[in-house]
């Protein structure tokens, strides 16, 4: 069984705030699904090779120049933005004063 | 008009100018709008897109000019992939007010193809839950029985195309997400090989495991979808070069067909099992032959899974932190709370439960433990599947162990809605295709046969499905 201390600390990694009423909940869901896990314990993984992605690709790659022409697109995205000054994305402050 | 109609009856209807490209979008719209009351397969309706695409394609039949494959096509698209100008929300609170600034590439190559696209299908959130249960907006229910789910993730999809709201649907699949609501509806939906379909314009949950596939009623007509969305994209790095070739003259007689031991294990409802049963019992009459083969890690796959997705998942949803696009938290002082805040408020418990599963797997001193274990397990399975596929051409089996549940049944025990995945997340792992064909009923709930094959062998599938719809 994970702590409610590990739990708070893998929410603050995620960055999720979670509320103190729910962590007991999240301390016995997580925990059983971390059990369910220990299933692979079983296999004898020695002298295997991990696998990334199911097709073997390497170093795709292409010629690194812009290709959007369109500021329409541009727009759009900037449209999307949740807080907006001037055609900049606003946030806040890194550090509280 | 009748809204039971394949793409050949459209083609024909079309041209024999038994109606218009607009009297059958409109029709497929009402229809939908009407069932939708009951069902909610749609998030939102594309209604004055859909009129003017289909408007479009009248002018053409006016002209006299060529049409696309899909002309006319009443078409759903699953709410995970873009389609320009339209809401995208992912079944999330927190792409609420998104509105897609571009097109998916898949969309593109459907919209040059000349299908209309009526709307956008509800999933569970970004594609978690095997139920739609984990939608912000609410569940889609089964068309066969409204108190039963539709599966999921994209039981919206699955549900639009069993109830006639449209003619075909694209899905994406991840662990299942096109598979277990098509069987839990009854309608024919393929995952492909991975890399097949680009994945541009799609809202990722598992980058390694996500793969865009079709839905409809008939074999055929899944098959016409998939055939106008495979291929190389430029902005998908890890697409293939495919270009796809029905396969001709094909029979049952003489194909091999295994059956692995792994997916009739217990916990697998008796009901399916004699159904399945009874499937291939038709196959061996019509020719083929049945055997049993082995994948002895087929019992990890659902744990390395787990760990695999919740690990992409973990880094891919990183993004919805309130800064560039969806909802930001009001009465935020600094950047941090803003992360905190909006990510606490606006994402659902199912997804929060595996960012952190995902950041717990990845996290110092767990990696080699999970995540790498994982991956290692993931090639010892591929090794299973390589094995078996040098015996037969396909394997079958049922996609899950479960029939159609009632709504409320498993959403409180996360791990209970896991095990709804067991059948099909093998594939998802070792980049295999895959298609669920509908395979008769128990009482009036549907029950799908899963059948796998080797990488870019979709034809195959495709031609067994289409010979299997005759006899079950």
């Amino acid at each position: 069984m994970i702590s409610k201390e590990e739990v708070q600390h893998i929410a603050q990694l995620a960055r999720i705030r979670v509320d103190e009423k729910d962590v007991e909940k999240l301390q016995k869901n997580l925990s059983e699904i971390l059990d369910y896990f220990n299933v692979l314990g079983e296999v004898d993984v020695s002298r295997v090779e991990p696998m990334t992605h199911s097709i073997a690709l390497q170093n795709v790659s292409r010629e690194d120049v812009a290709r959007s022409k369109d500021l329409t697109l541009t727009q759009k995205l900037i449209d999307m933005f949740p807080a907006i000054r001037e055609g900049f994305l606003k946030v806040k402050a890194i550090f509280s004063r | 008009m009748n809204t039971d109609l394949s793409i050949e009856d459209i083609t024909k209807g079309l041209a024999e100018k038994r109606f218009s490209a607009r009297e059958l979008a409109k029709e497929f719209l009402d229809v939908a709008k009407k069932k939708d009351k009951d069902i909610h397969a749609f998030l939102n309706f594309t209604e004055d897109r859909a009129l003017n695409q289909a408007e479009e394609i009248d002018k053409k039949i006016s002209r006299g000019e060529k049409l696309g494959f899909l002309a006319g096509v009443p078409c759903s698209v699953k709410d995970a992939i873009l389609v320009e100008g339209a809401p995208c929300t992912a079944g999330s609170k927190a792409l609420e007010y998104y509105i897609a600034p571009y097109d998916a590439t898949v969309v593109t190559k459907i919209k040059d193809a000349g299908a209309v696209i009526i709307g956008k299908t509800n999933m569970d959130e970004f594609g978690m839950g095997a139920s739609t249960e984990n939608s912000a907006f609410g569940p889609t229910k089964n068309p066969h029985d409204l108190t039963r789910v539709s599966g999921g993730s994209g039981g919206g999809a699955s549900a639009s195309v069993a109830a006639g709201e449209c003619v075909i649907g694209l899905g994406e699949d991840t662990g299942g997400s096109i598979r277990l609501p098509s069987s839990f509806c009854g309608v024919v939906g393929l995952k492909p090989t991975y890399g097949a379909v680009s994945r541009s314009g799609l809202i990722a949950m598992a980058s390694s495991l996500d793969q865009i596939g079709s839905l409809a009623q008939r074999a055929q007509d899944a098959e016409d979808l998939f055939a106008v969305i495979c291929g190389k994209d430029e902005l998908d790095a890890t697409s293939l070069e495919y270009e796809y070739k029905p396969l001709e003259n094909f029979a049952l007689k003489n194909l091999r067909v295994g059956v692995a031991k792994e997916f009739f294990g217990e916990g697998l409802m008796p009901e399916i099992a004699e159904r399945m049963k009874a499937v291939l019992q038709k196959l061996e009459d019509a020719g083929a032959t049945v055997q049993e083969i082995r994948l002895p890690h087929a019992k990890y796959a659902l744990a390395a899974y787990y760990i695999i997705s919740t690990s992409e998942v973990s880094a891919n949803l990183a993004r919805f932190d309130g800064i560039r696009y969806g909802k930001r938290a009001a009465k935020i002082r600094t950047l941090l709370d803003g992360y905190l805040q909006s990510r606490g408020e606006y994402l659902g418990d199912e997804v929060k439960r595996r960012i952190m599963l995902g950041t717990y797997a990845l996290s110092a001193g767990y990696y080699e433990a999970y995540y790498l274990k994982a991956q290692k397990v993931r090639t010892l399975l591929q090794k299973d599947f390589q094995a078996a596929f040098a015996k037969v051409d396909v394997i079958m089996g049922p996609p899950s162990p479960f029939l159609p549940f009632k709504i409320g049944e498993r959403n409180e025990d996360p791990l209970a809605m896991y095990l709804v995945d067991l059948y099909t997340v093998p594939v998802n792992l070792v980049g295999l295709p895959a298609l669920s064909l509908p395979a008769g009923s128990v009482g009036n709930l549907p029950v799908g046969l899963q059948i796998i094959s080797k990488p870019l062998e979709e034809n195959l599938l495709f031609a067994v499905a289409k010979e299997l719809e005759n006899l079950v």
